[in-house]
């Protein structure tokens, strides 16, 4: 009897996972060797690639406390990734402890994992979903349980976007999740991008091509058309670090090597 | 001094290690974790104890705040062999600080190592044991999906079979089974290409399911008989789908079957409803036509077609006098016997009511149809036992034979249909060949009765009027109405020409009624006018209106919409309309002449009644046939004129007045009013003619065709 189409195997450790080759460039060993060995290849391409990704990492944590302070206490973080210091949940109960935050993520292995390290938060929770099906996220009963649609809420995708192709229409998705944000909520994006390093880009995006995940870079003023509906909070679209930095010092005088853009977008 | 030493010592390993390692937290909170760290270097270098173990926890510490990268441990280890000994120059005597520092640093890198190491175990355990729990939780999900997918081929409603490319059967769920009556285990041991052959299966069926099976087609749907295992047939909605392995060759096949016997017993017996009559099961007119669609459908070449037009006479009788239920029986008794006059090729139908027709296609000429005629009048001739009573009951056939060439569905039908009515004239019980030319003159006939009531309605019909003149004063008295048609293609026609028809068909009844209605809107118009001096109108009743009890509303109605003294209308009726021996004629008659209107007997001294019944009679006048006229004309009159004036002696002795009809000449008048006759008609006053002429004829006010200077 053939295989009815909805029993699909998407579990496949023989293959890279983005989210675990993303854990090894942040010093982390939750990955298999498929995933170190092409972690490796793309940081022998790209030197600064770890430097970038914990760059984004605190373009992260910075904008989670930027939403707390402003009184954002419920989160759904989507593409979240295998859990890593400085989680949002973390990041965000540390700045407000009542905190709320629902993680999405669409790689099986990283749900499992989040899954096992989340017990005994009960105000973090994980699902497993493609960013598409958006009111199968909103649906879910643990969305339903943490959040309040009622209120404000920040929605985090957050190095994840490029992921998305153009033809899924990421800007479409984006406009079906912001229906069900009440106004006062945020949008935070960060997203790959070839302007600044032209020269790696080819080269990187090949790769993840040829490992079965596809990676689009982005202009900014594509990433700048992602927030339709939005307003951009200061300082707009502009490179992973000089978005609100903690201090001068953590400022890098070439700021477009970190290759991606980062911004936050307000819920009119 | 020292503490400052301490913090740049912390500031500096910080800017050492800073974006070597994943760490998120800023830079300023690193500085001071670090500098935790040194004071506990410093500590133990300078302790009078050496606890070289505190490099390790140190080493443990910093994987635990997450330094893990290699870099960190590089330039951390470096650092403090060059820079910590400088923070130890309060060492006491006799301690080796450079050599404790070394100590330190080799136990840190061991502390660190080991941290490191057991971390990324621990890490390595986390994520193989996700990567099993998720496959787990995928293979459960895939459990639960395949296990619903095969709740659902199991519980499906509708049949569902799995063949492979030979067309064994190797899966089969309940709704099949229940559907042909196989066990799974039976069902696996059938073959396609054996088992679910229909004799019947048109030759398309297994070429579609032939380019299926190589791959030629993905899918196709049917609608498919089957033979069960006892031997019942069904019939199934069948839908069949390839499914191609994964380089895309044909692997095997799902059918998909639907049981829809039901839905086609139903079908077909709508469809037989549709086509039969229910009462006698013989095919309707909708199947008459339908099979004349189709012999007239081909290319006529030489064949020709006959058609049997019946109808039973009498059959009202039957029905009014026995009753529905005696009618019902006796319609399928004739239904029954026609079915056998028949053969095989042969339709016999009902029309409707008492008509029946039967179709014969590929006759050789009209020999054929007579004889078929004969015979059905000779399965007619045998009486019909309907409950008590035996019943004769005779048929009058119209019989048509024509070459398919010649004529189409819907005159073959016609012309029967008049060759049938001819058959009930010419006495009934009997058949009449067609005959073209005969029909053609029927068909107009036909044409015109058949238009008559829409014509009343498109106001066709329109009436005139003749004077009815006093014969000693010569006053206008009275008019006549006489209705004309104005028809579109015949041109103006007189009642001659549709009145028979118009009794016929029926319409009479519409047509007399409009006739009366607007001779007594005219009258009200001339009584308006012309006040006591208006003339009464005399209108004529065809017999056929006398039948209709309604009549005599009718005519109180239009009385007295029209605000007329009944005395203003007068009603015409020929003897005939009183013969017979039913009284109602004669009770409406009555009854009208109860009302006050008044009743002449029309074209009187022709036929049937003698003098002495007149007087049983509810009539007001006489109305001499015009031969009075004619005779009185001739040279010698005398016998003639005795007559008339007895008659008119009787008529006055009743109290009825006398109107002589057709006077054209001078002669004529004088005559009639020397025999005492009341009032006269006919084209020496004046010839039928509009309203308007009576109008100037009032208005002149003066005596009609005053002849009396005029010689005799
Ligand atoms: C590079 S990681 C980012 C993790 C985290 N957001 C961060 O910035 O540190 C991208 C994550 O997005 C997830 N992802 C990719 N496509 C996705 C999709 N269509 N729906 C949900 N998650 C997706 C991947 O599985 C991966 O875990």
């Amino acid at each position: 009897m053939e295989k009815p189409s909805w029993a699909s195997d998407d579990l496949d450790i023989e293959r890279p996972s983005p989210a675990r080759v993303y854990d090894y460039y942040l010093g982390g060993s939750h990955n298999f060797v498929v995933d170190r060995r092409m972690a490796r290849q793309a940081i022998d391409l790209w030197p600064e690639l770890p430097l970038i990704m914990q760059a984004n990492r605190a373009f992260l944590r910075r904008s989670v406390r930027y939403l707390v302070r402003q009184g954002i206490t419920q989160f759904l973080d989507i593409g979240s990734g295998i859990p890593t210091e400085g989680n949002v949940h973390e990041v965000a109960q540390a700045a407000s402890p009542q905190s709320r935050v629902v993680y999405v993520d669409i790689d099986p292995v990283a749900v499992a994992h989040s899954r096992a390290m989340l017990p005994g938060n009960s105000r973090a929770d994980i699902i497993q979903a493609d960013l598409r099906d958006v009111a199968a996220i909103f649906n879910d009963p643990r969305t339903r349980r943490l959040l309040d649609l009622g209120q404000p809420i920040g929605v985090l995708m957050v190095a994840m976007l490029h992921f998305v192709p153009d033809e899924a229409d990421p800007a479409s998705i984006i406009a079906r999740y912001r229906k069900m944000m009440v106004p006062g909520s945020y949008l935070v994006v960060s997203h790959a991008t070839h302007e600044g390093s032209p020269d790696q880009a080819g080269p990187h995006t090949e790769l993840y091509r040829r490992a079965g995940a596809p990676l689009i870079m982005r202009s900014r003023l594509e990433v700048e058309a992602l927030f339709d509906g939005f307003d951009l909070v200061s300082p707009g679209v502009v490179f992973l670090p000089l978005w609100r930095p903690d201090s001068p010092a953590d400022v890098d005088d070439h700021p477009e090597r970190f290759a991606a853009f980062a911004a936050v977008g307000r819920r009119e | 001094m020292t503490h400052v030493d301490h913090e740049e010592f912390a500031w500096r390993w910080a800017e050492a290690i800073v974006g070597t390692s994943y760490v998120p937290i800023e830079r300023r909170v690193l500085a001071s974790r670090l500098l935790g760290l040194t004071h506990q270097l410093v500590e133990a270098a300078l302790a009078v104890e050496f606890d070289p173990s505190v490099g390790r926890q140190v080493g443990v510490d910093m994987v635990a705040a997450h330094f893990t990268g290699t870099e960190t441990l590089r330039e951390t280890l470096a650092l403090i062999a060059e820079e910590l000994p400088g923070l130890l120059d309060s060492a006491p005597p006799g301690v080796d600080a450079a050599g404790r520092v070394a100590q330190l640093v080799a136990s840190m890198a061991a502390g660190y190592a080991g941290a490191l190491r057991e971390r990324s175990l621990d890490e390595q355990d986390a994520i193989y044991r996700a990567g099993l729990r998720a496959r787990r939780q995928a293979e459960q999900a895939l459990a639960a999906s395949e296990a619903k997918f095969r709740a659902m081929f199991t519980e499906a409603a509708i049949g569902i079979a799995i063949a492979d490319l030979e067309g064994n059967i190797t899966d089969a769920n309940s709704a099949m089974q229940r559907m042909f009556g196989y066990t799974y285990d039976e069902f696996t041991q059938l073959n396609i290409l054996s088992a679910m052959v229909h004799p019947e299966d048109a030759a398309s069926v297994w070429e579609t399911y032939e380019e299926l099976i190589r791959g030629k087609r993905d899918h196709f749907r049917m609608e498919k008989r089957y033979y069960r295992s006892d031997g019942g047939e069904i019939w199934t909605h069948l839908s069949v789908s390839l499914v191609r392995d994964e380089a895309g060759a044909p692997a095997y096949q799902v059918a998909l079957l639907e049981d829809i016997s039901e839905r086609r017993r139903l079908q077909n017996k709508l469809e037989y409803q549709a086509y039969h009559d229910p009462l006698t099961a013989l095919a309707n007119r909708q199947m008459v036509t339908e099979r004349l669609g189709q012999i007239f459908a081909g290319p006529a070449g030489h064949r020709r077609v006959g058609l049997c037009f019946l109808d039973l006479d009498g059959f009202k009788v039957v029905n009014d006098s026995l009753g529905h239920d005696a009618g019902d029986q006796l319609l399928k008794t004739v239904a029954s016997r026609l079915t056998r006059c028949c053969s095989a090729g042969q339709l016999v139908a009902r029309m409707g009511g008492d008509e029946f027709v039967i179709v014969v296609e590929d006759t050789a000429g009209a020999a054929d149809m007579a004889a078929l005629a004969d015979k059905v009048l000779a399965a007619m001739a045998e009486p019909i036992r309907v409950g008590d009573h035996e019943l004769n009951v005779t048929t009058s056939i119209g019989v048509v034979e024509l070459a398919v060439a010649d004529t189409n569905p819907e005159d073959l039908l016609q012309a029967a249909d008049i060759t049938m009515y001819r058959a009930k004239r010419d006495g009934k019980a009997r058949y009449v060949m067609y005959d073209r030319n005969r029909n053609e003159r029927e068909v107009a006939r036909f044409t015109l009765s058949a238009t008559m009531l829409a014509a009343v309605e498109r106001g066709e019909f329109f009436l005139e009027y003749q004077p009815l003149v006093g014969l000693a004063d010569r006053v206008l008295r009275g008019v006549e109405a006489l209705v004309r048609w104005r028809h579109p293609t015949f041109g103006v026609l007189g009642p001659e020409r549709f009145i028979d028809l118009a009794a016929e068909s029926g319409s009479i009844v519409q047509l007399g009624r409009w006739v009366l209605a607007r001779a007594c809107e005219q009258a009200r118009a001339w009584h308006d006018a012309f006040g006591a001096a208006a003339p009464f109108v005399s209108v004529n009743l065809a017999p056929r209106q006398l039948h209709e009890p309604a009549l005599v509303d009718d005519v109180a109605k239009i009385l007295l919409d029209n605000r007329l003294d009944p005395s203003s209308l007068q009603l015409e009726l020929t003897e005939q309309a009183l013969m017979g021996d039913e009284a109602g004629p004669l009770t409406v008659l009555t009854k009208l002449h109860d009302l006050g209107v008044r009743i002449a007997l029309d074209d009187f001294g022709t036929g049937y009644w003698n003098l002495p019944d007149l007087r049983r009679l509810p009539i007001t006048e006489l109305k001499l046939a015009g031969s009075f006229a004619v005779g009185l004309q001739s040279p010698s009159p005398l016998a003639d004129q005795r007559i008339v004036a007895a008659l008119v002696d009787v008529a006055h002795a009743l109290g009825l007045t006398v109107t002589a009809e057709g006077i054209e000449t001078p002669t004529q008048l004088e005559r009639f009013r020397a025999v005492g006759c009341d009032t006269g008609q006919g084209a020496l006053f004046a010839p039928p003619g509009a309203a308007e002429e009576i109008d100037a004829l009032l208005r002149a006010a003066s005596p009609l065709c005053d002849v009396s200077g005029e010689s005799l």
